[in-house]
């Protein structure tokens, strides 16, 4: 019997699950360490206020308490960095105000780290963080973009005149102004991107330890990137130098961006454990999550869009305020820059395009990339904008859409905002879709919805992303305060398993199976003989991590650039014991062949003789079987697709049900579909909660209203339905394998589909726009109100 | 301190606790059992699911002590001794039913309890409205949804019957 095909193409079942379906899973807080302390953070309840010197004298004598750290303790530490430096219109760099590890006499936002306990226990950490007596003085404050730029309103910091963390542009305002003038069409739409709280379901911990012996320090932490917060909190934070300083990042419950940042917290286990030579573990509580994990999106914006007479965009211009929340979260500046204005083309034609961002500082928990990160933004504020253009000139929404897409023989493409788009085929993504969704039968469906007094609405979007993040010199030269290549190393075993170190982590993505199809397809190993090790810096190279879905685009083309090198050696080994010209060898599914004859060596009988070299070419070749690679994108990759969405509403409650989802993603090659599919499902998911239901609420001081899961919506089983998802694919140009990239295109296209079917099915409501999330509340109001109240009924 | 005694999956097991102790911080910090997850502070997420006396139950909500005397089965109990698969494990995997696999052990665990307690049948819906207690954040469901319902023949020893619609 042939053995099962397990390479690329396989729905292969996944390899790390074992552990994780029999509780043997090792996430951060299962890690306890000899000796170990607990930490508990008391952070500030207030949006904005000043404190004096926190009196930690009674706290000091409760029962187990080790000590309490406060900004008085850190003078010698730094700020939290930010790793991406904006320029404003003028040309100079954003206002940047520090970060402080603990607040220094000031906290500006809800949940602000003021004091650290550390005790024996958890309990008696939190007992004695609760004593702690802090006089504060509130201080006007702000928490909504609109309020924050309004003259005269609450500074965030002293610092930063009118909040404005920067005021960016990009594109030709002259040309899109003059197209706007000799336009016969003009469509306007305000419009707000909803404030989200990540949420993964494992909450942030991190545990410090300290050697005594060797003062090397290790890190256990919830990370989607170990060498980066090593690099982070090493050299700006701790001034702990890269040999001295393990991280480790080990099974990690969920991501989604919020896991990328490095947080005050890791920072603090790890001094306070070189301090009292203990380690010291910290583990957020829910609500901890909901005040202190970097939120995503808000947004407030209008766009107007410019066409000619027959439908054709003319040109586009946009103003967004993006909320930056109390401090500059590590990557937070690009999002509502490089990750959203320059994804303002999508996947139409739009010859001239002119954004401008004004970032502010709020009273709010910092903002940063959430699944998607910029590109939601952008596809909401687009697909919105298309469909309100087509309603406004009366022309189809399809038609209007098809009528601008770019054409598939217009590849490479050249948007005007950046970006140009390496291969795609948007007419292919947008057909498959409008038929796997019935679009053409939705009119029988809506009229048997109506028979049963539900009003039944679809809406479609057309998406674009850019993600395998990204070539260096591209993000250097736009401010990136790093590079983005990744790394992998390949270490065939003497007896012919394999180990592969990348870079890249894995927090539900599956890349111990996906990577090991790859591994085992390249090399002709069986799957089995394959294991992906990640999220360690004693034991990986280096590497930039797992975020803007650039896994398997980058860290499995270092992979790739790895084995190719592997395969050389192989090569020259195998030459050399079947006596043949190096030329003459020819390696496929795991054997080197001499061309022509049915000589043949296997990978494991090389790599044996690599590690036992006793008739081996030393005098050319070291032995061993091991190889690195770095792998520099050359471009970003480009997914694209078309999400089609049908909604029933209950008139009489206002709660709208997704019915029908369908998604049609163009996510370039597909290793396992299996789990390209579950990472499709799950960004849908995410992006029907953030239309539907998810919002995180603050007053308009910035006291956090939805700051439990009793308080902010999380999608529920019983509130999605099942999900349609085909692949229709062009390979990435670039790249060695392909591929483009499949984590955050479900969370892009899903929003504006649901919100479109959500107006389409109130279309006899008048209304025009409704922002995210279309509660219950929201929809039963416009149905409830003024003239058009129950005028389907009629 | 007070004493409490269980049987962790099949061990008797008698730990002395603080009154305030929750029966997953005895799970977990007590008798290393980190299978069981703890991913809010409202009872929320589920992810904490254990069974007690054969019964879902999400252990974040329940004192140690109010274990006295009970039968407790977590993620880590469920399999043979000789490493055999529960049905609903085996479904999980099959069908792609975990990503980061925070949730899973409390997800299986009330997936379980579901399908003992339907034993007429599941619908898809049921099954939805049943996950009420349990949050994921990666799956959006479909997939467990899928594991549940192929889990349920291999539960019951029969096939699952149509909906009764």
């Amino acid at each position: 019997m042939a053995p099962p095909f397990e390479g690329i193409g396989a729905a292969v079942r996944r390899k790390e699950d074992q552990r994780f379906i029999s509780g043997r899973g090792t996430y951060t807080d299962d890690i306890n360490r000899p000796g170990q302390l607990y930490a508990f953070i008391r952070r500030s309840d207030r949006p904005h206020a000043k404190f004096p010197a926190v009196d930690t004298g009674a706290a000091m004598e409760l029962p187990g308490v080790v000590a309490i750290y406060t900004a008085a303790d850190l003078a010698n530490i730094g700020g939290l960095p930010c790793g991406w430096q904006i320029h404003n219109k003028d040309g100079s760099p954003m206002a940047e105000p520090k970060h402080p590890v603990l607040a220094e006499g000031v906290v500006r936002h809800v949940g602000d780290p003021i004091a650290v306990v550390i005790a024996e226990t958890r309990q008696q950490a939190k007992d004695a963080a609760e004593k702690l007596d802090i006089a504060f003085t509130d201080l006007p404050s702000v928490a909504t973009v609109s309020d924050a730029v309004k003259p005269g309103a609450p500074l965030v910091h002293d610092s930063v005149p009118g909040n404005v963390c920067y005021d960016w542009h990009i594109g030709d305002k002259a040309a899109v102004d003059a197209a706007f003038a000799g336009a016969a069409h003009r469509v306007r739409l305000d419009l707000t991107n909803n404030r989200l709280i990540p949420n993964a379901m494992e909450p942030r911990a991190a545990i410090g330890d300290y050697d005594r012996a060797t003062g090397d320090y290790t890190l256990y932490t919830t990370s989607q990137n170990p060498h980066v917060i090593r690099l982070l909190m090493g050299a700006f934070v701790l001034s702990l130098p890269e040999h001295k300083l393990r991280v480790v990042a080990p099974d990690v419950g969920g991501g989604f961006g919020s896991k990328i940042y490095h947080y005050a917290e890791e920072a603090i286990v790890t001094w306070a454990a070189g301090k009292l030579a203990r380690p010291v573990k910290w583990t957020a509580e829910r609500n901890e999550s909901f005040m202190s994990d970097a939120h995503g999106r808000d947004h407030v914006s209008t766009a107007e869009l410019a066409l000619d007479k027959d439908g054709k965009f003319l040109a586009l211009r946009v103003h967004t305020l993006a909320n930056m929340g109390a401090y500059l979260s590590t990557f937070s500046t690009a999002v509502p820059t490089y990750l959203y204005a320059t994804l303002l083309a999508g996947v139409y034609t739009t010859p001239v395009i002119y954004a401008e961002v004004k970032a502010m500082f709020t009273n709010t928990v910092p903002v940063d990339a959430y699944r998607g990160a910029g590109r939601p933004e952008a596809t909401f504020l687009l697909e919105r904008l298309v469909e309100v253009a087509a309603r406004d000139t009366g022309m189809d929404r399809v038609e209007l859409r098809r009528r601008n897409l770019i054409p598939r023989n217009a590849f490479p493409y050249q948007t005007p905002v950046a970006l140009q788009y390496d291969s795609g085929d948007y007419q292919a993504t947008l057909d498959t879709a409008l038929k796997h969704a019935d679009w053409a039968g939705f009119e029988a469906r809506r009229q048997a919805a109506a028979a049963k007094g539900k009003l039944r609405g679809i809406g479609l979007s057309t998406y674009l992303e850019a993600c395998g993040i990204a070539p260096s010199a591209v993000v250097g030269s736009l401010g990136a305060r790093a590079a983005l290549y990744e790394v992998a190393n390949v270490r065939v075993h003497p007896t012919g398993s394999v180990s592969v170190f990348t870079g890249t982590h894995s927090h539900g993505q599956g890349h111990e199976t996906t990577f090991a199809q790859l591994v085992s397809d390249q090399l002709g190993v069986p799957l089995a003989s394959v294991d992906v090790v990640h999220g360690d810096t004693a034991k990986i190279p280096f590497g930039m991590g797992t975020y803007g879905s650039r896994s398997l685009a980058v860290g499995g083309s270092a992979m790739v650039k790895a084995m190719d090198k592997i395969i050389a050696k192989g090569k020259k080994i195998a030459a050399h014991l079947m006596e043949a010209d190096v030329h003459d060898i020819e390696f496929k599914d795991g054997k080197f062949t001499v061309a022509g004859t049915d000589k043949s060596k296997t990978i494991g009988e090389i790599a044996l003789t690599a590690y036992v070299p006793h008739n081996y070419p030393i005098e050319e070749l070291e032995p061993g079987l091991e190889e690195t690679a770095f792998y520099d994108p050359k471009n970003f990759t480009f997914p694209g697709g078309c999400h089609v969405c049908e909604v029933e509403i209950d008139r009489d409650t206002g709660v709208v049900r997704v019915v029908n989802f369908t998604a049609v993603d163009d996510v370039g090659r597909v290793i396992n579909p299996m789990i390209v599919e579950g990472q499709v499902q799950g960004g849908v998911a995410q992006g029907i909660g953030q239309a539907l239901l998810e919002n995180a609420a603050y007053d308009a001081d910035g006291n956090l209203l939805s700051g439990s899961f009793m308080d902010y919506t999380m999608p529920r089983a019983d509130d999605l339905p099942n999900f349609h998802v085909a692949t229709e694919n062009t390979m990435c140009t670039h790249n060695p394998l392909g591929v483009k990239g499949c984590g955050e295109v479900g969370a892009i296209g899903s929003p504006p589909a649901v919100i479109n079917a959500v107006v389409d099915a109130l279309r006899d409501y008048g209304v025009r726009q409704i922002d995210m999330p279309a509660t219950a509340a929201k929809i039963w109001a416009i149905i409830n109100a003024g003239p058009h109240h129950r005028k389907p009924a009629e | 301190m007070p004493q409490v005694s269980v049987t962790v999956n099949g061990k008797p097991q008698t730990v002395q606790v603080e009154g305030r102790t929750l029966l997953v911080e005895l799970l977990r910090e007590k008798l290393g059992l980190t299978g069981t997850h703890v991913g809010c502070d409202t009872s929320q997420c589920g992810a904490c699911v254990v069974h007690v006396d054969g019964r879902a139950v999400k252990s974040c909500t329940m004192l140690a002590l109010q274990a006295d005397g009970a039968k407790v089965t977590t993620i880590e109990g469920l399999a043979a001794a000789d490493g055999t698969l529960h049905p609903m494990q085996e479904m999980f995997r099959e069908h792609h039913a975990l990503q980061c696999g925070f949730c899973t052990p409390g997800m299986v665990m009330a997936a379980i309890d579901l399908v003992n307690t339907h034993p007429e049948g599941l619908t898809e819906e049921q099954i939805r409205h049943g996950l009420e207690g349990n949050l994921c954040r990666c799956t959006g469901y479909h997939n467990i949804v899928k594991a549940i319902a192929a889990a349920w023949p291999l539960m019951h020893g029969k096939s699952l019957p149509a909906a009764a619609e």
